[in-house]
């Protein structure tokens, strides 16, 4: 695991306490919110709708478990018992009071943990498959990427004030779990044809207000050329983004109006000259890094535990169905925690259940936990004989929730409950489709799908890569809900189709039922997953089975 | 094309815990959107705006918003996004809510 050196955590400290005399300065009036806004959010302080929020990084995801407590710690003390954890691998405090936040970053930097760069036009937190280091797909474990792209961004002087903020996603499997393809920049770790390892740089993905899949501008960048190739690209996007306008100014629209090739070719310029700039140090930076994040000692034990609870147990077994993932060590298994119970706010946890969270990991999953951008938690490391014990755990927690990957397990961004930007709220509608689907009872049957949901065009919540988008948004002051088909932020990664005119909060919910039914009645057969079907048949039977009235009177 | 003046109440947020606040009808700031004072008039809501605007120890970003006379209840929020500030989020009896 990557631990602070003396440099990151006095850096941190001194941030906290330059930011202290900030607020305090705020409070006796001395600062203008307009002089003090800029600084609070460099510190990942918003004001939304009813308080403040705090949003801090979980760089690639990972905690281990006395962040873990230490976050339920903040939760309990200063915030109202919880947290949400969002798509973008943070943890949103959504009740502090302004003077109070000082403490809770000083709480933060005691765990090596803070707020920095989780707001404004520089580069974001980086995020990770969240699987990393675990997943039996995996080639190379994405982390140490990150984190290297985590201190060289860091404060970096010239890439403080972007045109726009900068998101990048680093994923070390073929298989994307890691959205890299709707990211600024999407990394994956590849091997050469000689088997050297590198990435796959695609740049110029992001939802929001004009979607894009990111383009691929190399297909093979050797390793040690990271640094002074990222370097690169953010050097043109510097120059070049546009400034003018803050809807064209996210490096998607960089690359659109000038074309990948003109982009490309801009980069490669610069690339020649940046990489006789960097000296090896990054390389040496970037295997002392990798030490970190060595896979912890493997338990050698049997796991017949594990074959009996399975054959004993039908609550276990469906556990296992959805929520456990191959592990790289055959007797271990990726257990997902599902922060999806049906009719609670997806991504919520509270400081009881993180404490439940750091506890099972401490004692059965090498003290690692993960944090998805599917709002769930991961106990990455867990032997096969614990798993039985870590689901008895997790029931007696209410935090056994066997639903990861189904339709119950939903995206969706705190919306117009809680955030100032929203058209309309997200959480109600997505508490309303998991409690239906839980009535129905049917979800297993019905497999594989994603249902994302956003509270505005900003698209926190995903809509644009759910296989079922949801979009809120205001028709003359009453929510409105337009809905997209076929979206996938896989490695597969496609846009949904916008399926026709919006509908009332009261509708959506009928209104997934019937994409839902007209997909069983048309899949051809269980094993084809909704994204699949609707792949092979297209837009028109869900469209009409959306709008029966409509379809009624063209057919009249 | 100015847009036509709606009876309005005055809206901000409490610098020290971020709460929604309302001005009342005493001119001071209060919690309870009931307790909110209604500008019919639309010269008076702005010069209270203005005044507002330069409490900056007080209140964070001072808006006017459109309302209704309601009944007993006090102005009433036309916006749902107003609605929901003087009430509180759905998910959770975590804001205003509990105080009722
Ligand atoms: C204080 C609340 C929030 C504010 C003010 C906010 C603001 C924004 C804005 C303005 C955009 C559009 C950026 C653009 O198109 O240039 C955006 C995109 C996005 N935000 Fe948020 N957001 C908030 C909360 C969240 C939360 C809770 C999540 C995670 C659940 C999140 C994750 C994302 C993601 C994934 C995107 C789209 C990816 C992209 O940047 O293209 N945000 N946000
Ligand atoms: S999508 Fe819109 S409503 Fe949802 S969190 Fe982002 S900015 Fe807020």
């Amino acid at each position: 695991m990557y631990r602070y050196d003396g440099f990151d955590r006095e850096f941190v400290h001194a941030r906290v306490a330059q930011f202290r005399q900030q607020v305090e300065r705020r409070i006796k009036g001395s600062l203008t919110e307009e002089e003090f806004k800029p600084l609070r959010l460099m510190n990942g302080l918003y004001l939304q709708l009813h308080a403040y929020m705090l949003r801090v990084a979980i760089p690639y995801g990972t905690l281990q478990s006395r962040q873990m407590r230490q976050l339920a710690y903040i939760a309990e003390r200063w915030d109202k018992g919880y947290g949400h954890f969002t798509t973008r691998q943070n943890i949103q405090f959504n009740w502090p009071r302004l003077k109070d936040v000082p403490d809770i970053l000083d709480a933060l930097a005691d765990v090596e943990m803070h707020a920095i760069q989780t707001s404004g036009n520089c580069v974001r937190n980086v995020t990770a498959d969240h699987f990393a280091g675990a997943a039996d797909d995996e080639i190379a474990d994405p982390r140490p990427t990150a984190e290297l792209l985590r201190q060289w961004s860091t404060d970096h002087p010239e890439f403080a004030f972007l045109p726009r903020k900068f998101k990048i996603a680093v994923s070390g499997s073929p298989i994307d779990r890691a959205v890299t393809r709707a990211h600024d920049i999407g990394l994956r770790m590849i091997r050469n044809v000689v088997g050297e390892p590198g990435y796959e740089v695609c740049v110029g993905g992001g939802l929001g207000r004009t979607p894009m899949i990111g383009s691929v501008i190399r297909d093979f960048l050797p390793e040690a050329d990271l640094l002074p190739y990222i370097e690169s690209i953010l050097q043109v996007y510097n120059a070049i983004g546009r400034r003018d306008n803050i809807y064209k100014a996210r490096i998607k629209i960089t690359v659109s109006e000038h074309g990948i090739e003109a982009f490309r070719e801009s980069v490669e310029q610069r690339f020649r000259i940046q990489r006789e700039t960097f000296a090896g140090e990054h390389q040496a930076l970037l295997a002392r890094i990798g030490a970190m994040f060595a896979a912890p000692v493997w338990i050698e034990a049997p796991t017949g535990a594990f074959d009996a609870a399975l054959a004993r147990d039908p609550v276990f077994r469906s556990f296992v169905d959805t929520n456990l993932h191959p592990h790289r060590n055959p007797d271990y298994a990726i257990v997902t925690i599902s922060l999806k119970a049906h009719g609670a706010t997806p991504g919520d946890a509270t400081a009881e259940q993180m404490r439940v969270i750091a506890g099972l990991a401490e004692r059965y999953g090498h003290d690692e936990i993960r944090i998805s951008h599917e709002q769930n938690c991961i106990l990455p490391h867990v032997h096969k004989r614990d798993v039985p014990a870590v689901h008895a755990a997790l029931r007696e927690a209410g935090l056994a929730t066997a639903n990861v990957g189904l339709a119950s397990d939903i995206i969706a961004c705190p919306g117009m409950d809680y955030c100032n930007l929203a058209t309309a709220r997200s959480i109600p509608i997505a508490q309303d489709i998991a409690t239906r689907m839980k009535e129905r009872g049917d979800e297993r049957h019905i497999g594989d799908l994603k249902i994302k949901i956003s509270g505005c065009i900003n698209a926190c919540g995903h809509h644009h890569v759910g296989h079922i988008g949801i979009l809120g948004l205001d028709r003359a002051g009453v929510e409105n809900y337009q809905i997209t088909l076929g979206g996938d932020g896989t490695e597969t990664a496609a846009l949904g189709e916008r399926a026709g005119p919006g509908f009332a909060a009261d509708d959506v919910v009928p209104a997934v039922e019937r994409l839902i039914d007209t997909y069983l009645e048309l899949r051809s057969d269980d094993d084809e997953a909704f994204l699949a079907t609707y792949r092979r048949v297209g837009m028109r039977p869900f469209k009409a089975a959306l709008y029966p009235d409509t379809a009624a009177a063209a057919g009249r | 094309m100015a847009r036509a003046f709606r009876p309005s109440i005055l809206t901000a947020n409490d610098l020290l815990d971020g709460d929604v606040v309302y001005l009342a009808r005493d001119g001071a700031w209060t919690r309870r959107s009931a307790e909110a004072r209604l500008f019919e008039d639309e010269d008076e809501a702005n010069r209270s705006l203005a005044a507002a605007e330069s409490q900056e120890d007080a209140v964070v970003g001072p808006y006017l918003a459109a309302a209704v006379p309601g009944g007993q209840l006090g102005p009433e929020p036309v916006h749902i996004r107003e609605a929901l500030r003087a009430t509180g989020p759905t998910n959770y009896c975590h804001g205003k809510q509990t105080g009722r």
